[in-house]
């Protein structure tokens, strides 16, 4: 019993991360109908700016929140200057261009950080909680609140906001939503700056546990799409059904059959979902009228 | 103006003026050009050359967002609806770009126009009828205060009754002052409650004239109305 709570406590942690990362892609998925491969990047900035600012002495909160504005505008230049001047171009070779993008901000970190692992101290201490005879880290509690906290605010964002009504129209129509007054570039861009800034939470909130590195985001946005088709592709809660899931098979694929096929748990999985529901958990149900 | 898809040319120089107040009708076959012009007129169409004016201000370079701040809003063909969002959410949208404290006021009229979205102003779009929709479509575009209204077959594909329902508060935007571009295929209706018509034929006007003189001349009868 204690095992099987000790699994699902670290199934749940990494499981919001990949929440996070699927929710990074949803974001933009809904608004541009493109699959941002360069998701992960965003996890590795977050986590790398947020070192190198705290090497040069700047405190924690400070450092994070520069980390966040950095991977944001590295949405938005994404978009800016790779994503929007291919615009009409189909959806593989968008996928192409992230996929490139992704290559090249993982050069540009290797060069402007370096090559080593690097960790970032635990928000508060590394005295483990003991709980029903199952341990779990501070730090995991912050990174569950985080992504809740993330989840709720990007709802609210969404269903009682304009803008986010107005993302949600462009996401649904991009003509009717430009007839309706809505500057559809610049929502697009919005969400690949939001998808910037979510995929640098995460990357802050998981480094104290799991290190990071400039080549750390290849995994994670391998993961957090397996997560996101898990879920249903362009479904916020499907994403994090997905991640959650993803995260616990993991942790119990890791814990009673063999660690060494942990990482192999999501392409499992995207195997399988391909196979069987290509439309994922929260399948898309359509309500249109034709 | 002139308008091209790639290498077809869609618009060879079509010349139109919408006076202030007036209900104008462009009529013509499938493929004539009709919804072209409506959406280089939008601006959601790049066109090649030409001017557009409106009230002597050139707009042609405006971005189409922009073009809905100077009031030209355009209902496309097809209702184009936000599936997923609510009737309300659709009305807010059409005020998308406007700060003034009339959005409450002007929603009220529109439903008042349109009682059947009062009904159903929960309801997602996508599980709306087609007549619903295409009241949506026109609420949600007078919700941006339109100088101009482009209208881009408003009946097509509705019950009878309904494109009765439809004209006659396409006349009653005339009453309010609103500026109409009507394209439609169902163009006796359309000349019928038209100050001016014109037609077009494979991206050229081929005949203007006030509404009723259209109506009953004898090429436009023969070649268009089908009479």
């Amino acid at each position: 019993m204690a095992e099987f709570l000790q699994f699902c406590f670290s199934g749940l942690t990494v499981g919001s991360v990949y929440a996070l990362v699927a929710l990074g892609f949803t974001v933009i998925y809904n608004a541009s109908n493109v699959v941002n491969f360069a998701q992960g990047e965003f996890v590795m900035l977050g986590g790398m700016v947020t070192v190198a600012l705290l090497a040069a002495s700047v405190p924690l909160p400070v450092a994070g929140v520069a980390a966040v504005f950095v991977a944001a505008l590295v949405g938005l230049a994404l978009h800016r200057l790779a994503i929007e001047p291919a615009r009409g171009s189909s959806p593989v070779e968008l996928i192409i261009i992230t996929i490139g993008a992704s290559i090249f901000i993982r050069g540009v970190a290797q060069v402007v950080f370096d090559k080593q692992f690097h960790k970032l101290p635990a928000f508060s201490g590394d005295a483990p909680i003991h709980m029903l005879g199952a341990t779990i880290l501070p730090q995991s509690l912050w990174v569950l609140g985080g992504a809740g906290a993330i989840v709720i605010g990007l709802h609210l964002f969404s269903e009682h906001t304009l803008v986010g009504k107005a993302a949600a129209a462009t996401a649904a129509n991009r003509l009717a939503a430009r007839l309706a007054g809505i500057d559809t570039t610049a929502i697009v861009s919005l969400s690949f700056a939001l998808a910037g800034a979510v995929g640098a939470v995460a990357g802050i909130l998981i480094t104290p546990i799991t290190l990071t590195s400039y080549n750390a985001g290849t995994l994670l946005a391998l993961k957090g799409f397996a997560a996101g088709m898990l879920g249903g592709m362009g479904k916020p809660l499907g994403a994090v059904l997905g991640g959650l899931l993803l995260g616990l098979a993991e942790a119990f694929g890791a814990g009673y059959v063999s660690s060494a096929y942990k990482d192999g748990i999501a392409f499992i999985v995207i195997l399988v979902v391909l196979l069987s529901l290509p439309q994922g958990l929260l399948g898309k149900h359509s309500a249109e009228r034709v | 103006m002139t308008s091209a898809y790639g290498r077809i040319l869609a618009l060879r120089g079509v010349s139109l003026h919408v006076p202030r107040g007036e209900i104008v009708a462009l009529v013509g076959a499938n493929g004539a050009g009709k919804t072209t012009l409506l959406r280089v007129i939008s601006g959601v169409q790049p066109f090649l050359a030409g001017h557009i004016r409106l009230a002597g201000e050139p707009i042609e370079r405006l971005a189409a967002h922009r073009r809905v701040a100077k009031g030209i809003v355009h209902v496309p063909e097809g209702r184009q609806v936000f599936g997923p969002l609510s009737i309300e959410d659709h009305l807010r949208l059409g005020a998308y770009l406007r700060r003034d404290a009339g959005i409450a006021g002007d929603m009220a009229r529109v439903y008042a126009l349109f009682p059947r979205l009062r009904e159903r102003r929960g309801a997602a779009a996508g599980t709306l009828s087609g007549g619903e929709q295409q009241m949506l479509a026109i609420g949600r575009a007078l919700m941006g205060r339109p100088k101009l209204l482009l209208l881009d077959e408003p009946s097509m594909g509705l019950a009878p009754v309904l494109v009765d329902e439809i004209f006659d508060v396409i006349l009653r935007l005339k009453t309010a002052g609103i500026t109409v571009l009507l394209v439609e295929q169902n163009a006796v209706a359309a000349l019928a409650i038209a100050d001016r018509g014109y037609v077009i034929e494979t991206g050229r006007i081929v005949h203007v004239g006030a509404g009723r003189a259209l109506l009953e001349d004898p090429a436009v009868q023969a070649s268009y109305l089908g009479l």
